[in-house]
């Protein structure tokens, strides 16, 4: 029987080694439920994406863990302190439990080589075992997964649209079926319909999958429709985490309220966006749910 | 008052190999002083051939500009008086300044090059300016691009674009490329110069929120059609063409996600 939590990030601390050192990601800790979209959210510079490689021990110098340990909680039973692994380990750890999507993933593709070859590597080199056929197989099954279609295998990436080379890019982070998909700003670079297209697909497969997500983005709006639970993240601390709902409704921290102010809602009210002759309301005074 | 027409616009471009793209089709609008226009559609729209036609970057294929009833030129002196009334604000300000001057050249240039004061009030003009764009003058003016934050560089973006003391404004998403938090400054900023100087703005965005809220009117355009127009709020909260529908209902909007009963995860999937 395996526990619900999937990964427990305990007092984690980053430190960018430079002059003067710069402290990205100050004692943070949370746990991450089986199958749960956790978003992640704040502005440049809060240290949301430091916290995202660092749990997947991602970083390179300057930046040094200083403090914390992440414990994987393996379907398998088994924990896996991430910290502790060794190289070896590590490279056979990362992308068959934990994937990641990067940011900027449209243009993440190396440009000369066939879609259906990069997918290809990740097979060869994590399923070592897995024959050329079967391989191929596994390959077009993913794309077909993600929307891009199978015949699209010999295509290079300058030949798909961004959408395409983001749905590419999540279909090589489903490849071996991780428990846990880090998802980085993966639509920002989108208009909003592919974006949509894109998200439904996330939740899809999620459903039906049960993988984990950790969505890391700035619009909040986004994550407020597609997180179970919010945390918001300033200068390298989670100020604060609860479900999207009660983020919504009833925002406790200051800094999370004044983010949600500072995006006029579409069809409710305007936020913190002053126009004409309206009084200028005080930032962070969001009304109560509109309508 | 100064209005920009543009009277039945076709654009064409050659594709080579597959014959022609047409990114307009027939697009007619019109923009005043005072007035702020949000231009919205997805990627590949239309949107910045529009943008590229008013500033002249490009020419129409069929159709006309017109600048209060007249014929914008295509070239010359004429060319450079239009583009001292009619004024772009891009969208990335780390890409639209140059790395190599000050903020002062920035702002200088436009003033001498358009004779906008006398040489000796070219000084005061550039602190004025920066003045009204809410940036500390003599903290900012010997600065370089690199030593100010995103808001700030596009700050200085729209104070180089008054800096000609336009009438009309083209701003090209000039807050897409901001941290969230500063955006609605930006907007806030273009709003009260909108009305201090009675400016007309046409808003370029994908972003439909504040599209709604930061203009009067709105046009959807839809691979190179207008197929949507009319007043901000009715355009969103009561679309008439599926297309604007299809983007309204594809942008994030917790309100109505939320709105539902007690169980609201229903939207989700």
């Amino acid at each position: 029987m395996t526990s619900d939590t999937l990964l427990t990030v305990s007092g984690f601390s980053v430190t960018y080694d430079v002059d003067p050192p710069v402290e990205a990601v100050r004692d943070v800790s949370l746990e991450l439920r089986r199958g749960e979209i956790l978003g992640l959210a704040g502005e440049s510079g809060c240290g949301k994406t430091t916290l995202a490689y660092g749990i997947q021990r991602l970083l390179k110098p300057p930046a040094v863990i200083t403090g914390g340990h992440t414990v994987f909680h393996d379907e398998s039973g088994s924990d896996v302190d991430i910290n502790a692994l060794t190289p070896e380990q590590l490279r056979a750890f990362r992308w068959d439990k934990v994937s990641m999507v990067f940011q900027g993933a449209m243009n993440a593709l190396n440009p000369v080589t066939r879609i259906g070859d990069q997918l290809e590597d990740v097979f060869t080199t994590h399923r070592p075992s897995m024959g050329k056929a079967e391989r191929r197989d596994e390959c077009a099954r993913l794309l077909d997964i993600v929307g891009v279609g199978r015949d699209r295998v010999k295509s290079y990436p300058h030949e798909l649209s961004g959408g395409m080379r983001q749905r590419v890019m999540i279909a090589m982070a489903m490849a071996l079926r991780p428990q846990l998909m880090i998802m980085d700003e993966p639509t920002t670079a989108l208009d909003v319909l592919v974006q949509r297209g894109i998200l439904r697909q996330i939740s899809e497969l999620r459903e039906e999958l049960g993988f984990s997500v950790i969505f890391i983005t700035h619009d909040l709006p986004l994550l407020l429709e597609i997180s179970d639970r919010i945390a918001v993240m300033k200068d390298g601390r989670i100020v604060e985490i609860d479900t999207a709902e009660r983020i919504y409704r009833d925002a406790q921290h200051e800094y999370t309220r004044r983010l949600l102010s500072s995006f006029p809602s579409l069809t409710g009210d305007r936020g913190g966006f002053v126009r004409g002759d309206d009084a200028r309301v005080a930032s962070g005074a969001r009304k109560e749910v509109a309508r | 008052m100064t209005t920009l027409e543009f009277r039945n616009v076709t654009k064409r471009y050659k594709v080579r190999g597959a014959g022609d793209m047409l990114a307009l089709d027939d697009v007619s609008f019109s923009l005043e002083s005072g007035q702020t226009i949000a231009l919205v559609g997805q990627s590949g729209s239309g949107k910045s051939t529009i943008a590229k036609i008013l500033t002249q970057l490009e020419r129409a294929t069929t159709g006309e500009v017109l600048l209060d009833g007249k014929p914008i030129p295509h070239r010359g002196p004429g060319l450079r008086r239009y583009r001292q009334r009619v004024r772009m604000v891009f969208q990335d300000p780390f890409a639209s300044l140059n790395p190599y001057h000050t903020i002062r050249h920035h702002l200088e240039r436009p003033l001498r090059l358009d004779k906008v004061v006398p040489k000796d009030q070219v000084e005061s003009e550039v602190m004025a300016l920066l003045e009204r764009v809410r940036l500390d003058p003599s903290a900012t003016v010997d600065r370089r691009p690199h030593e100010l934050s995103g808001g700030q560089r596009q700050r200085v973006a729209i104070a180089r674009a008054l800096a000609s003391r336009p009438e009309l404004l083209i701003a090209d998403e000039p807050v897409s490329m901001l941290d969230v938090s500063i955006r609605l400054g930006v907007l806030n900023l273009l709003a009260d110069l909108q009305r201090e100087s009675n400016l007309g703005v046409l808003y370029i965005t994908h972003d439909l929120a504040t599209a709604r809220h930061f203009s009067d009117r709105i046009m959807v355009l839809h691979h190179g059609v207008v197929v949507e127009r009319g007043d901000a709020d009715g355009v969103i909260l009561d679309p008439q063409h599926e297309y604007t529908r299809a983007l309204r209902d594809a942008s994030p909007d917790p309100d109505r996600h939320f709105a539902g009963p007690a169980g609201t995860a229903s939207l989700r999937s």
